[in-house]
Parts: C-alpha cells; structure tokens; sequence
C-alpha cells in the first residue's frame, strides 16, 4: 500500500463528506426557513402540479434564462448536459457489473466531455468579452470555470491522449466503497484530475455551486398561486395574529 | 426643492442595451426620514452609533426569517441574463442598477459576514465590510429600485432583486436610515387614514362635488357612498383617485359600473387607501397594521365582498397578501381569520379587483356600452409590474393580461398593445413604483421610463396612439409627471375605468 493510495482515499473520504453533510446542512437550512409571505412570480401554476411541472422545464430546458439570453443559454445547456452525461459515464467506476444504461452512454458521455469544455469556454468568453458581465465577475467566478475547464481537460486528457490504467482507478474506486485502500497508479493527469474533483466537492457548499439546491427552493418559483382560496402563515407571523 | 438639473435620455427606435458608466447614478439618493417620521414607526430617530453591528444582526435575522433571502443570497452564479433587463440600467447605464449588481451590494456583505469564503478569502468572492461607503451605496441604489420583479423572470433560479431591496430598506429603517417619502406617509395612513391625508369631513365633500359632476355629465344620479353600513361592496381605492387627474375619472368609472349593476357598495373613511407603503420598507409589521384597517372596516361596516380599486402594489398585497396579512380570503383555519371570513360571501372572489368585477359583468351582459364614444382613442394597455409579476385577476394564470384588455375592448374600437417584450410579465415599470415617486428621485423616475417610453414611440408613431391606458395609482402620477418630459401631451394617461366610464350606458336615464 503506497502513501499516495491512502493520502487520495484520505481526501476522497473528507471531500464525499464535506459534499455530502455540507449539502445536507444547507439544504436542511433552506427547509427551515419560513416564507411569510406568497411570492410566486406569476403567471404561476395554480396547483403542486403546476408547480412541478414549472421547476422541471426550468431544470431540464432552462426556460427562463432561455427567456433571458439566447449565448448564456447555449454555453450554460450544453455545458449542464454535457456535465450530466459525463458524470454517468464515470458510474461505471463504481460498479460491478455496469448497468446496461451506464454501459449505454458510455460513447456519448466520452464525447460529452468536449461539449462540456467548450460550454464552460463560451461561459468564460463572456466573462471577458461582455462588458456588464466583466463588471460582475469576481475572481472565484473565473476560478470556478478554470476549475471546471481543468477537470474536462484533464480528463480528456487521459481519454484521447495519454491512458491511464484505467482498470486499476477503477479498483480503488471499488475499494474505496468497500472500505479497502487498493494501489492507485501515480500518473499524474489521473492525479490532478482526482484532486481537482475532490475540490470541487469540497467547495460546492460553501459556493454558487448551491444554485443546484437553491432553485427547487426558490419562492418565486416553486410557490403556487392560489393566496385567495388558502391562508398561507408563517409560524412566526401566525404568532402576530395573537397578540 | 428643486433636483439637480439633468438630461432626458434620447428616445431610439430600437431599444439599445447601453456601455456601463460606472458612478452614473451615484449622486441620486432621497432625502433620509427625520426623528419624527422615524420614531412614529417605531424606527430610530438617526442612524444609532452601533449600526454596523446592528445592521450585521438584522441581516442575520432577516435571514432566517425569509427563505427568499436566504436563498437567492446564495444561489446567484453572476450569469449575467438580468443585467440588460432592468429598467434604471438602460435608462442610466449605471452598473449598479444592474439586477445583479444591486443584488451584489448585499450578498458581499452577507458573504462577509456569513460565509466561510467570505470570512476568509474575502478578496477571492468580492466580500466587503459593512462601511459608511457601503451603506452610502445601499441607501443609494437600493432606492433606485421599483421592486417590480422584472430581473426575476429572467433569472435561472427566480431570484427577485425586489425581495434583497425589500431585506435592505428595512435594514436601513432598523438602524435609523429610513426613507422620508415611504415612512412619512405610513405615519400619515395610521394617523389619517389615506395617504394624502385626506381627513374624513374633505373625502365626504369630494364625493358629494363628484356626485353633483356625474349628475350634470349624465343627469343620472350616481352616488359616492361613504361609510354606509350593511352595504354589499367595500371598495378600497387608492387615496389618489379622490383627488388627483386622471385618477378621478376612473373612481367615477367604478361608481357608474356599480350603479349600472344596481350593487349597493361604499368607501371607508378610516381604510381610505388601497395603497400600503408597507410593502415598499420590507416591513412586515407595518404592512399588516395598514393591512388590519381594511379588515376592521369590513367588519364594522358589514360588507359581503371587498373590491380593490386601480392599484398595483396595493392589489399585490390585498390579492397575495391580505389573506396571510388580515384573513380577507379564503381557506383559514385560525380563529383569528374565521371571523372575518365568515361576514364574506364566498360566492365572489375575496378580494376582488375591480377590474375582474366588471368584467365579471360584462360577460354576464349586464353592462351596455356606446364604444364609439372612445372613438377619439386609439388605445394601448400598460401592464402594471406589481398586477402582472406578483399577482393575479380571473380563473386562470394570465388572467391579470387577459381581463384588462378584454374591458378596453368591450368599452373601445382601437386598441393596439405595444412590442412583446414590453408587456404582459415582460412589462417595464413605469419607473416611478416601489416608493420611488418623490420629487427628490425626479431623475431616476425620468431616466427609468425610458423602455416604457420607447415602447409607446413605437405604438404612437405605427398606430397613432393617443392614449395609454393604466391600472395602477403610481403608473398615471408617474407618466403625468415623465410623459412631457419625452415630448409626450401628459393627458395621454388615464385608467381603464376612465375609458369604461366614457362608454357604459347608464340604464335609468
């Protein structure tokens, strides 16, 4: 057992539970917190169902920033599903066997990863080249694309251009769920590619990466529109009602 | 006082997203409430010694006491898809009216103060301590907002700057830096009863010369009832429509359709006013003590329904609002709401908007009209950011697009709706909402109707428009006040009631 093995299951162990607890607290956080008043920005659905129906097209097809900006839409879609498919392809490294649908995807998610790293330069191009969204970006907004751009990068990396034993990852990764430290290989593009991940789970937290969780919490959106025909109290304003 | 002199933006044929100009707007502010204004509301007198940390702890408060800002100070990634859709940025090209940027003012500072990233690397996520100049910026650019949601329906995630301006005034009011016009008139509704203060014995003569006027208009003896118990309908009307034009016409427009449809209806002269300035603070106490004298005059006067008057904030909070607010509407299941909601006749909408009562009547037939008499007009709708983004009218989403265009229709021959993007949920606010119609704001109100007045340009010129047709108080005093100002005649603003009462027929002539 090499010390690089146990320092990369080490970091994978802290950075899962950092994503993990992290993402949980924020989430719990966002749960607990009161909206006192009903604020869906309307036309909104006036049913759950709306609702859903609402927050899946801003999920899946981005409408309002469709809406909002046809580039922003472009480079942010593709770079979201291209991210999508990629992360389902690298199930296959934490399972045996492989789901059919994960072996399935497999071509186009290694293609993704193009797609994805060209969305993130078009998201970064506009950092620069649009003058009101240079005056807004700061430092980690361009870091959290670098970051992004260097994981895609180095991934493809080791896909079309220099293998890595892939057969080996794919046994620590394994291990990794089973508790067991396996041999990782030192390769270098694996290495920065791997600790380049577990940063970005580190920080998702504590970073917009909570615009994920934050839109299913958004009031503007995930309110129904029926203030008319049900009294919507907070606890905390409720408690007004009886002074 | 007089405001800085300053240049009215050049209208273009294609609206054109401007080149920042850093600092453009920083000089515009209002003036600040004085100890008087402030310590009637229960704020401090003058900005208190301990601010920051005051400031820091109601910020911490506000929280976790709205979801909404909680969230949307975390989510916002600096995409970029509001920062062209704000009306002050294109009227002023200042940065900081971009949506995000004026969002950015507080989420540093939550950063800050908040946030692991931002106690520590500040610098790396743009995190700023809470400073006289950082406030100085707040109290600038957060009354450079109209709170009229546009940004948000842009949004990926719905963040609404309005609900982060909203979080900063009451921040500022907290700490003894409140707003003169908003918080001034808030004492003025609790000590009155109506914005304007218009005391009781000054509304019952206003009333009885406008019945006199109708009766020599139409030799129809229409009333203006005023405080009359057991009456069918409470109307709640903004205090405007008393005594400002083109206000008025519309407030006779309601009592024609009132008297066409033989409804028993009256005005109160302690709930005088629709509007309610609460909304505008971000003060929750506030709005729902302005909000409890409706309720308490339904329940001396013993009315069945309760209609809202032309008012866009104020049909924000009495059709979202009230029912959280005050128990007007339906479903409650608290003692405190049950009483209110057993007086109200739950066959009609509670509230209901004036405009979905006539419409209502419309369709059932029970109004007539003479269209050609709104011949002289060719007319556009103006969609109000507060009915259109934060509420609704009729059965179905939409419906507050739908049901004002349909009464112009019914009641007028030309009607022409201005460019697609301007309207409907993609409307401008006419630039003087949100607490921002004061004389000391006069040139962000005229800068901010620039996208409205490109807009009318274009229908004016392709289509002749000659009237645009509102419905909402701050809309008609706004463009009175800007409309000259863009080479416009300032009586091309009225309300729909205002066209509804040129055409409806009175049955007993």
């Amino acid at each position: 057992m090499s010390a690089l093995s146990i320092v990369y299951a080490a970091l994978f162990y802290i950075a899962t539970a950092f994503f993990v607890i992290g993402l949980a607290l924020k989430i719990r956080q966002y749960a607990r917190t009161p909206s006192p008043l009903k604020i869906p920005l309307t036309p909104a659905p006036l049913t759950r169902a709306g609702v859903s129906w609402r927050l899946a097209r801003e999920v899946v097809f981005f409408e309002s920033l469709f809406r909002s900006n046809k580039w922003t839409w472009l480079f942010g879609w593709l770079f979201h599903g291209a991210l999508l498919l990629v992360v389902l392809r690298h199930v296959r490294y934490f399972q045996e066997p492989v789901w059919t649908v994960i072996a399935l995807i497999q071509p186009f998610g290694t293609y993704a990863g193009f797609a994805m790293v060209a969305g993130l330069a078009g998201l970064w191009a506009r950092r620069f080249l649009v003058d009101r969204v240079r005056y807004i970006s700061t430092p980690s907004d361009h870091l959290m694309l670098a970051l992004l751009i260097a994981i895609g990068l180095t991934g493809l990396g080791m896909r079309f251009v220099s293998h890595t034993d892939i057969v080996a990852v794919k046994i620590f990764m394994l291990g990794l769920m089973r508790l067991s430290i396996q041999p990782l290989p030192a390769d270098p593009v694996l290495l920065a590619h791997l600790s380049l991940v577990a940063l970005l789970l580190i920080i998702f937290p504590i970073s917009k990466l909570l615009h994920a969780p934050g839109l299913f919490f958004s009031p503007t959106r995930n309110m129904s529109d029926n203030p008319r025909e049900a009294r919507h109290v907070a606890t905390w304003a409720a408690a007004l009602d009886k002074q | 006082m007089a405001a800085a002199a300053f240049e009215t933006p050049k209208l273009k044929e294609y609206p054109v997203i401007p080149l920042i100009q850093a600092g453009a707007t920083s000089h515009l502010k209002p003036f600040v409430a004085n100890e008087t204004i402030q310590t009637n509301l229960s704020f401090p007198g003058e900005l208190v010694d301990n601010w920051q940390e005051k400031a820091i702890a109601k910020m911490g408060e506000l929280l976790g006491k709205y979801r909404s800002l909680r969230v949307y100070m975390d989510a916002c990634v600096h995409c970029g898809a509001c920062s062209d859709k704000c009306h002050y940025f294109l009227g002023t090209a200042d940065p900081k009216n971009m949506p995000v940027a004026r969002q950015d003012l507080m989420r540093r500072v939550y950063r800050r103060y908040f946030t692991f990233a931002g106690k520590y690397f500040p610098w790396l996520v743009g995190a700023v301590d809470l400073t006289r100049e950082v406030l100085d910026d707040w109290y600038s650019y957060y009354h450079q907002c109209s709170e009229c949601r546009r940004c948000s329906v842009f949004c990926p995630y719905g963040i609404d700057t309005a609900e982060v301006t909203m979080a900063a005034r009451e921040i500022m009011a907290s700490i003894g830096m409140g707003m003169k016009y908003s918080n001034e008139i808030i004492g003025k509704v609790h000590r009155i009863g109506n914005n304007l203060g218009i005391p009781e014995p000054a509304l019952e003569d206003t009333l009885l010369g406008l019945e006199e006027d109708t009766k020599e208009e139409t030799g129809v003896d229409v009333k203006f009832p005023l405080n009359v118990k057991g009456a069918e309908v409470l109307l709640i009307t903004p205090s405007a429509d008393f005594f400002s034009e083109p206000h008025v016409e519309s407030l006779i427009g309601y009592a024609k359709v009132f008297h066409a449809a033989g409804v028993s209806w009256t005005l109160s002269s302690s709930a005088s006013e629709a509007a309610n300035f609460g909304l505008f603070i971000g003060n929750y106490e506030q709005m729902r003590k302005i909000a409890l004298r409706i309720r308490e005059a339904a329940l001396e006067l013993g009315v069945k329904r309760i209609v809202v008057g032309e008012c866009g904030h104020a049909w924000r909070v009495a059709y979202s609002f009230w029912n959280t607010l005050a128990g007007i509407g339906d479903g409650a299941s608290d003692p405190f709401a049950i009483e209110l909601q057993k007086q109200l006749d739950h066959r009609y909408k509670q509230p209901m908007h004036i405009c979905e009562f006539t419409h209502d009547l419309i369709q059932r037939g029970a109004l007539q009209f003479d269209k050609e008499k709104n011949d002289d007009r060719i007319i556009t709708f103006h969609d109000s950011c507060n009915v259109a983004r934060a509420s609704r009218m009729g059965d179905f989403a939409g419906g507050q697009f739908v049901i004002p265009r349909e009464i112009i229709k019914a009641v007028a021959n030309n009607f022409h709706d201005m460019a697609p993007e301007t309207i409907c949920d993609s409307t401008f606010c006419c630039g003087g909402g949100g607490g921002l119609l004061t004389d000391d704001l006069l040139e962000i109100r005229v800068k901010g109707a620039l996208p409205r007045m490109e807009a009318l340009r274009n229908v004016a010129d392709e289509h002749g428009v000659n009237f645009m047709a509102c419905i909402c108080a701050i809309c008609k005093a706004q463009f009175t006040k800007v409309l000259p100002q863009y080479g416009f005649d300032m009586s091309l603003v009225g309300g729909v009631h205002q066209l509804v009462s040129k055409a409806i027929r009175l049955g007993d002539k």
